[in-house]
């Protein structure tokens, strides 16, 4: 379990973050919403340490995270993967030694035995034969999921995914998102994932909450969502008129 | 202003350049990046230091036969000249703000990408100490290899001053050979090594310093990869100077 408490985070003049506190629970996709510039991608750089919060807490199970000196940050690190929004794939390597750099990196393990693990892995994401493509040659679908496969590598505890599915077809989104949440369940993983998309609310929130304004605007579970009529949630979901007539059409029935 | 500036940069170096030293995560990773740095480097650079050190020295041959024409001094000094200013300055100090403009901006540019580009982040999550894996090899890599390259610059460029003098008839072969055995002092090799490894070691981490702490986009990249030359430089004439007042006080 990851625990924020009272998280605020300003850039200069701008207050990006006023206030979060939440958890987030291990088996769940836990959902982080909100529009572009919310502040989401800040939260989780925030979660994983690679940004400093002006002030607030983050607790790793009971382990308070920015008290941690940089060598035990480090231990913290191998047991997290992240996905990130542009995948961040090492350009110069080919997917398989993506896949295997932190078992390189990390584990005492023999070539076979990396092989194995990175075939895995990539097969557990759908991926085959791409073990010599450079990332440049996959599609952005294809990087992610690349992306996810190095991410989980090492066997996290915790997962963090910024915007998954950006960029890529409804279908292959959903595909994406399912992908994401299966590897959760198995693997007893505190995932965490950023998202706009509603689809995703809708298929994988388990635990949801809406920033809007640098604080929580609501927060709940997928089923939750239809019937909450908190109004910034009701203005996020039902973003352009096509969904708002939608809507309408449906409560004239 | 300018001060706090200059005291915030420097900070932030030492810090980078401490957590560049912690103890490798793994050693044999480490050592692979060494290896294809000290090619990158060394092979990489063969050609033009080799280039640049043969004009050196036909230059500076072709320079002092006509400044000592018609005086006094005879004609096998020019063998000595040659020799000793291609060691003491002309082969670190030149060669050195060569590769800062070819190896340093290219490090520059290579690591302020992957900051861009969210690797080094990337790395950072899997517990990576990024500035050991990313500088160590290259400082280490460079330590080994340029005052390789600049030992071969010093060569090529007394040959290029032979070139120069001897076939054109400037001097005799004979007259040549006897200048660069002339008042050999060895503590000028080591003057010269001396240099070499302090170089080296300013333009890799200079120019490393200018692209792991870059933002933006791709004006800040070039600029990043700019300042790592103009920076470099400025630091390696600076540290000849203090070098020259030391070793020979
Ligand atoms: N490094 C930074 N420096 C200054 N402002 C930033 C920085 N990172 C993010 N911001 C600001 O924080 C706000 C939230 O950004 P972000 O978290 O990226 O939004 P999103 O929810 O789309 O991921 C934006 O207004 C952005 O301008
Ligand atoms: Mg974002």
């Amino acid at each position: 379990m990851i625990r924020a408490i009272d998280i605020f985070k300003s850039f200069g003049e701008q207050d990006v973050l006023k206030g979060i506190t939440t958890e987030f629970y291990p088996a769940q996709t836990n959902l982080i919403i909100g529009r572009s510039g919310a502040g989401k991608t800040v939260l989780l750089k925030l979660l994983v340490g690679l940004l400093a919060p002006t002030s607030g807490k983050v607790f790793y199970d009971d382990v308070d995270f920015f008290a941690l000196n940089k060598r035990q940050v480090r231990a913290i690190r191998m047991k997290v993967g992240m996905l990130f929004q542009a995948s961040a794939l090492f350009d110069s390597m080919t997917v398989e030694q993506n896949v295997r750099f932190p078992l390189d990196m990390f584990t005492n393990m023999t070539r076979k035995e990396k092989l194995d693990r990175v075939n895995y892995c990539l097969e557990r994401v759908n991926l085959h034969e791409v073990n010599d493509k450079f990332p440049s040659e996959l599609s952005g679908g294809m990087q992610k999921r690349v992306g996810i496969a190095r991410a989980i590598v090492l066997k996290p505890k915790y997962l963090f995914c910024d915007e998954p599915n950006s960029g890529l077809d409804p279908k292959t989104a959903i595909l994406i998102d399912e992908l994401i949440r299966s590897i959760t369940m198995e693997n007893n993983i505190t995932t965490v994932v950023n998202t706009h998309d509603m689809n995703s609310v809708m298929g994988i929130g388990d635990n949801v909450i809406l920033l809007y304004n640098g604080e929580i605007a609501w927060r709940g579970d997928r089923d939750q969502v239809m019937e909450s009529d908190n109004e910034v949630l009701q203005n996020f979901i039902f973003a352009s008129p096509f969904l708002q007539q939608l809507r309408d059409s449906a409560i004239k029935k | 202003m300018f001060l706090k500036n200059f005291l915030f940069h420097l900070g932030r170096y030492v810090i980078m350049m401490r957590t560049a030293f912690y103890r490798p995560e793994r050693v044999s990773m480490y050592y692979k990046e060494t290896m294809r740095q000290m090619n990158d480097i060394g092979i990489g650079s063969l050609l033009i230091v080799a280039l640049i050190s043969i004009f050196i020295g036909a230059v500076t041959a072709v320079q002092f036969s006509y400044q000592l024409d018609g005086t006094l001094v005879p004609t096998y000094y020019i063998g000595y000249i040659v020799r000793d200013s291609t060691i003491i300055e002309l082969a670190p100090t030149i060669t050195c703000l060569v590769l800062a403009g070819k190896v340093g901006s290219n490090m520059a540019a290579e690591i302020g990408g992957m900051r861009q580009k969210e690797h080094i982040d990337a790395m950072e999550i899997m517990g990576v100490n990024t500035a050991g894996y990313l500088i160590m090899p290259k400082v280490v890599a460079a330590l080994f290899v340029i005052p390789m390259l600049v030992a071969i610059a010093a060569f090529i460029s007394i040959m290029g001053g032979y070139v120069a003098a001897v076939p054109t008839g400037l001097m005799s072969n004979a007259e040549f050979v006897q200048g660069v055995r002339s008042f050999f002092v060895p503590y000028n090799v080591t003057m010269m090594f001396v240099k070499a490894v302090v170089f080296a070691v300013l333009l890799t981490s200079v120019s490393c310093y200018q692209g792991y702490y870059v933002e933006g986009g791709s004006i800040e990249l070039g600029k990043a990869s700019t300042n790592a030359v103009v920076f470099s430089d400025i630091l390696i004439l600076l540290a000849d100077y203090v070098i020259a007042v030391l070793l020979t006080g």
